[in-house]
C-alpha cells in the first residue's frame, strides 16, 4: 500500500502533514531542536512577538494544577526588530514553514508587526493573537468582542499579504460568533483554543500563587472544552481550523480532526516529551495506514456526518 | 549537547525525614554533564503531575557511569519520585542549563551550601579535588540530621565547617556568619535558601570574591521556550528577566536582583 497523504493547506499555507506547534510553548524553535528534527513538522508556530519588547509578568508565572497547568507569562518576548535579526536567518534554513504569532496593544501595533515580518521575509504565515489572557491591554480584550476582533484582523488584513491564522479565545460566551466575524473581516484560517483563564491559591500564604493572580489554563485538562469549541466553530464558518488544546497523543489529534480540525497544535505537552508533536505525525500516519485511509483530509470533520 | 534517555535506577535511598539519594546508570549523560547543571525529570507515569520536575546533578562518576541525584519530597511530583525501585526505568532530559564556572587551579575555593542546596555543590567539590583545588566547605542545615551527604565530601578530602540553626550540631546560627571571618578565600560557590544566598552574595560583594549562586524556580519546559522560570538580573538599562533553566541556573552573584 502506498503511503497515506498527510498533507494540509491551512488557509493557503502548505503544510507537509497537519502537526504543529503551539505558540509559547516552543520558543522560537531552536530551544527543541536537540531532540527533535524540526523539518518534521508540518509547521512551527513560535512565540508571541510584539512592537516593542515586553518584560513579562512577575513570578511565579507557573503552576501546576490536575491534569494541567497555569501559565501568566504576559507575552515576554525581545520585540519584531530582534526576531527579524536574530531569528529570521535561522527561520530561513528550515525547511518547515515556520508561522508567527503576533500580539499589541492596539491595532496599530498589530498591523505593524505584520508589516515589518511580511517585508521582512522569511515568515510563512501569521497567526494573530486575540486571545492571550495574560496582558492588561490587547489580547483577550480584542478577541472577546467580536466587533474588535474583526477590526484588528481587518488591519492586519491590509498590512501583509500572508495567510493569516486567527487564534480565538475560549473565554467567550460563544465563540462561533467571533469565529464568524473574523472570517468577514479576512482572516484565512483560524486557530483554537488558547487558554482558559483560571487560578490557583496557596493556603499556606492564603494568596494567589501566580504574580499576576490569574493564568491560563493548558494541558489535559482542557481537551474536551477544546475539542468542542472546535467542533462548534468548524459548523458555523468554512475557514480550516488548526485544533489545539490538551493534545499529548495521536489519539487525541484524531478527536480533533475528526471534530473538525484540520490541522493540530501540540503545546504543553512538548514540556513533557520533547519529541511528542513528531511522534503525533508518526502516529497520525499509522492510524490512517491500518483503516486503509489515502489522505488525512478526508477525515477531517468526519465526526458530524 | 542534551539527551532524552531512560536510565535504569541503581538505588533510591532515604537519607532521612523527606532526603533521598538516586543513583542511575547513564554513560551517556556521566560523559557530558558538568557541575551546576540539572535534569529534567519525569516523576509518574499520568497526566498528575504533569510536568517533569527540575533536579539538580549531585554526583557524576565518569568511570562507571554511574550519576546520583540528591533531592527533597517537597511535593506530588518527587513523592512520587522517592516510591521509584531499583531497576525501574527513568525518563530525564538533560543535563540542562549552564553550570558552574570552574575556578583556576591556583584558587583557594569555598563553597557554601543551605539543606537540600549542597546537592549541585557535591559534584563540583568532586571535580576540584579531582583536579588537585583547594577547597572548603561550609555547610548549614535547620538541624544536624539535615545536614546532608557530610560523610560523602569528608571522603574528598575537604575541610568542613557546620552550622545548625537547633544549635544540634557545629556552629549555632547561620552558616554564613562562619563565613564573616574565614580568611584566604579567592572564589565562592552557593547554593541554598534565597536569604542565605543573598547573604553570602553581600559579604562576598564587600569582599570582592566572585561568587556564583544557583538558583531553583519552578519550570516548565526546562530548555528555555516557555518562559516560566524567570528571575531578574541587573543589565545596564532596566533590570530584566532572565531564564533559570537556559540562562542559569548559575548565575553571578552580582548580577542576581535579590529583593524581588
Amino acid at each position: 500500500m502506498t503511503k497515506p497523504n498527510l498533507a494540509v493547506n491551512i488557509g493557503g499555507l502548505q503544510m507537509k502533514n497537519p502537526v504543529t506547534t503551539a505558540s509559547g510553548t516552543f520558543g522560537f524553535g531552536p530551544e527543541y531542536s536537540p531532540y527533535i528534527d524540526i523539518n518534521q513538522l508540518g509547521a512551527v508556530v513560535v512565540k508571541g512577538t510584539t512592537l516593542k519588547p515586553r518584560q513579562g509578568n512577575p513570578t511565579p508565572r507557573m503552576v501546576e494544577t490536575p491534569s494541567g497547568i497555569l501559565n501568566s507569562i504576559g507575552l515576554q518576548n525581545p520585540g519584531v526588530e530582534y526576531v527579524i535579526e536574530h531569528y529570521l536567518p535561522y527561520f530561513k534554513t528550515l525547511q518547515t514553514p515556520v508561522i508567527v504569532n503576533i500580539s499589541g496593544d492596539t491595532v496599530e501595533d498589530y498591523a505593524q508587526v505584520a508589516e515589518k515580518l511580511s517585508q521582512a521575509g522569511g515568515v510563512a504565515a501569521l497567526e494573530v493573537n486575540i486571545s492571550c489572557p495574560n496582558v492588561k491591554k490587547g489580547g483577550m480584550a480584542f478577541g472577546s468582542d467580536p466587533a474588535m476582533a474583526a477590526e484588528v484582523t481587518a488591519a492586519v488584513r491590509s498590512a501583509t499579504n500572508l495567510p493569516l491564522v486567527v487564534k480565538l479565545s475560549p473565554n467567550v460566551t460563544d465563540i462561533t460568533k467571533v469565529a464568524e466575524s473574523v472570517t468577514k473581516a479576512g482572516a484565512n484560517a483560524l486557530s483554537l483554543i488558547n487558554t482558559l483563564l483560571g487560578m490557583a491559591i496557596d493556603i499556606n500564604t492564603g494568596r494567589p500563587v501566580l504574580g499576576n493572580i490569574m493564568g491560563g489554563l493548558s494541558g489535559p485538562a482542557v481537551k474536551p472544552v477544546a475539542l468542542r469549541a472546535v467542533w462548534q466553530v468548524y459548523d458555523a464558518v468554512q475557514l480550516p481550523i488548526i485544533g489545539m488544546g490538551g493534545i499529548s497523543t495521536a489519539e487525541d489529534a484524531l478527536e480533533f480532526i475528526m471534530a473538525g480540525a484540520s490541522a493540530v497544535a501540540l503545546g504543553t505537552a512538548n514540556f513533557i516529551n520533547p519529541r511528542v508533536a513528531v511522534e503525533v505525525v508518526d502516529g497520525i500516519e499509522e492510524y490512517l495506514t491500518k483503516n486503509g485511509i489515502n489522505d488525512v483530509n478526508e477525515l477531517v470533520g468526519v465526526a458530524h456526518s | 549537547m542534551s539527551l532524552l534517555i531512560n536510565a535504569t535506577i541503581l538505588s533510591n535511598n532515604q537519607l532521612n525525614n523527606n532526603h533521598y539519594l538516586m543513583k542511575f546508570n547513564s554513560g551517556q549523560l556521566a560523559a557530558v554533564a558538568k557541575p551546576g547543571q540539572f535534569l529534567h525529570v519525569k516523576c509518574g507515569g499520568t497526566t498528575d503531575p504533569l510536568l517533569r520536575r527540575p533536579i539538580s546533578i549531585h554526583s557524576v562518576n565518569k568511570d562507571d557511569g554511574v550519576v546520583g541525584l540528591l533531592y527533597r519530597v517537597a511535593g506530588k511530583g518527587t513523592k512520587l519520585l522517592s516510591q521509584k525501585k531499583p531497576g525501574e526505568i527513568l525518563d530525564v532530559m538533560g543535563p540542562l542549563g549552564n553550570g558552574f564556572t570552574m575556578p583556576n587551579t591556583a584558587e583557594k575555593v569555598a563553597v557554601v551550601g543551605g539543606g537540600i542546596g549542597i546537592a549541585p555543590l557535591y559534584y563540583l567539590l568532586q571535580k576540584m579535588t579531582a583536579e588537585n583545588i583547594t577547597c572548603k566547605a561550609y555547610l548549614g542545615a535547620r538541624t544536624a540530621a539535615e545536614l546532608l551527604v557530610v560523610e560523602n565530601i569528608k571522603k574528598l578530602g575537604i575541610d568542613i565547617q557546620l552550622a545548625s540553626d537547633d544549635g544540634s550540631t557545629g556552629f549555632h546560627g547561620p552558616v554564613t556568619e562562619l563565613l564573616k571571618d574565614a580568611p584566604n578565600i579567592d572564589r565562592l560557590y552557593t547554593c541554598g535558601p534565597l536569604p542565605m544566598m543573598k547573604a553570602v552574595a553581600q559579604l562576598a560583594g564587600e569582599r570582592g570574591i566572585p561568587t556564583q549562586v544557583s538558583l531553583e524556580e519552578r519550570m516548565g519546559c526546562g530548555v528555555g521556550a516557555c518562559l516560566a522560570c524567570t528571575c531578574r538580573v541587573k543589565t545596564a538599562g532596566d533590570n530584566q528577566y532572565k531564564r533559570v533553566c537556559a540562562d542559569g541556573p548559575v548565575f553571578n552573584a552580582g548580577e542576581v536582583v535579590w529583593d524581588d
